[in-house]
């Protein structure tokens, strides 16, 4: 993150969400350089997708700006919105694969839909993919839930480098997978980022792939940034929200509360 | 009593609400089966599902009804020597209403239920905004082939449901009732005119509408999890089927003589 960038890839300035009177985002300001890769943590439900859905233009925003390359995405027609989705590729933190579709579909969806390439093309261009992935080539021919869950991860991040974004988004890239495939994953998603010198945004629990994949880290507590900075200073913020969030204390101030062993040892 | 009426008024706004978010959902769904682009595989996929897929139990249905038809109006025609109107009755019966209605509501449990299902399940795994991301409009690409598949195929599924049906009435007259083959057949067409059929095509169609529009509706819109899922699948089919008797009555009215 550098605020104080003339051009940063994706700049985040006052955003606000609310959902039926409840202000989920209250102030995220936030910008990424081309080519960093920075990653959100935060307990869960503090708003980390919602700003990852209001950057997609998923979710309209209640107040604030979002721009990619300095170009306002907020309020945009749905055409300005598509070119500029042209940009993104993204990983949902289930796959959110196609379930009807063959990998190899799934893998070159937006160049088929868009006419780009032909099947024949797509197909042996979804292999190429999916080798680079690991993934085996009697794969590419099989449906999503044929696959384990690492294996869709991997789909999930084929699909998302296929068009050559120049920003990548990952949600929640490890979870639900062991620690060894998590980072596998990790590597895979490193591998790609400075393939294609893209902008990477994740959100992500696990500090571990925090700590392998990102340049940058912020921390969004109650709809507010409340530390930004290199991750290697994670350790060293000094705020007590972040310092329980980094070591995963159960007791702290973001939750507030003591756990069921540490109450009965008080009794 | 103002709370009474509070509640009255708030159960009012909801529905009209409601109503209000069906036609915008109606409008943007008929729009985006005009502008291009096409998903021809999407449509032929859904036609298969709908118009092939369902042929068995549209057949069956409208076969056995037919066969009913042809015993009970025998048995009340035979109480004023009618007997030999039990042929017009069934084809009547058939092509205008038995047909259409019988195999809209066997077509709303079975495809409005999988569309709200397929399209439920979509939405909770995040892969409608998957879709979105990858610059593909979810309603273009899961909502228009649907509504025009259903709108298609219905009325080629109902002809060949009221010829099955006409079958079940011919089969039962014949050989259990005694009729004459010729003589049944030739009062089959005797009194059938092209409106009778065509009336039991429009409302085909009608219901083929409205059974993908509640599918893709019900999905479109389905509560988080599994739970949300189910009530979409139960609120498309329960919501189809009613549907399909409210425009029965609407259609038949419309072209009432």
């Amino acid at each position: 993150m550098n605020a104080k960038n003339a051009s940063p890839k994706i700049s985040i300035e006052k955003l606000v969400k609310e959902f039926d009177g409840k202000t989920v985002l209250k102030d995220i300001s936030l910008s990424v350089d081309a080519g960093q890769s920075l990653c959100i943590i935060g307990t869960s439900g503090c708003g980390k997708s919602v700003t990852l859905k209001c950057l997609l233009g998923l979710i309209t925003p209640s107040g604030g700006s979002i721009k990619v390359d300095g170009l306002e995405m907020v309020g945009q027609t749905r055409s300005q919105r598509e070119a500029t989705l042209k940009k993104f590729g993204m990983t949902f933190q289930f796959g959110a694969l196609f379930d009807s579709l063959p990998i190899w579909q799934n893998i070159m969806f937006r160049p088929l839909q868009q006419g780009d390439v032909t099947r024949q093309a797509a197909r042996e261009e979804a292999l190429h993919i999916a080798t680079q992935l690991g993934l085996r080539a009697d794969v590419i021919d099989q449906f999503p839930a044929e696959l384990s869950g690492g294996m869709q991860k991997r789909v999930a991040l084929g699909r998302a480098i296929a068009d050559k974004p120049e920003i990548l988004l990952f949600d929640e890239p490890t979870s639900g997978l062991d620690p060894i495939t998590g980072g596998v994953i990790d590597n895979l998603i490193l591998d790609a980022v400075k393939r294609l010198g893209a902008t990477a945004l994740t959100i992500s629990h696990d500090m571990a792939s925090v700590r392998r994949i990102a340049d940058v880290v912020a921390m969004i507590h109650e709809g507010r940034i409340i530390w930004c900075g290199p991750a290697s200073k994670m350790h060293e913020s000094g705020i007590p929200e972040v310092d329980q969030f980094v070591h995963g204390h159960p007791e702290g101030p973001l939750t507030n509360k003591k756990t069921v062993t540490q109450q009965k040892a008080q009794a | 009593m103002l709370n009474f009426i509070a509640n009255i008024g708030k159960a009012s706004l909801n529905f009209l609400a409601s109503i209000g978010r069906l036609t915008l959902f109606a409008a943007a769904a008929i729009r985006w089966t005009i502008f291009p682009p096409y998903y021809g595989k999407q449509l032929l996929r859904q036609m298969l599902d709908i118009g092939f897929y369902s042929l068995p139990v549209v057949g069956l249905t409208t076969l056995f009804s037919g066969m009913v038809l042809a015993l009970q109006s025998y048995t009340g025609f035979a109480r004023f020597s009618a007997e030999d109107t039990v042929a017009t009755v069934v084809v009547l019966s058939v092509t205008r209403e038995l047909g259409p209605v019988l195999a809209g509501l066997m077509v709303a449990g079975r495809i409005g239920a999988s569309m709200a299902a397929e399209i439920g399940t979509m939405r909770v795994t995040d892969q409608i905004d998957a879709l979105d991301t990858l610059s593909t409009r979810p309603m273009q690409y899961l909502v228009a082939p649907r509504l025009l598949a259903g709108t298609l195929c219905l009325p080629i599924l109902v002809l060949i449901g009221d010829i099955i049906g006409v079958l079940g009435g011919y089969l039962v007259g014949v050989y259990q009732l005694g009729f004459n083959p010729g003589v049944y057949l030739s009062r089959t067409m005797e009194f059938l005119e092209i409106s009778d059929v065509t009336l039991g095509l429009i409302k085909a169609a009608v219901f083929g509408f409205l059974i993908a529009l509640m599918g893709c509706y019900h999905g479109y819109n389905s509560g988080r999890g599994a739970e949300g899922v189910g009530h979409a699948t139960t609120n498309a089919v329960v919501s189809s089927s009613i549907l399909i008797l409210i425009s029965n009555y609407l259609v038949t009215a419309l072209f009432f003589g």
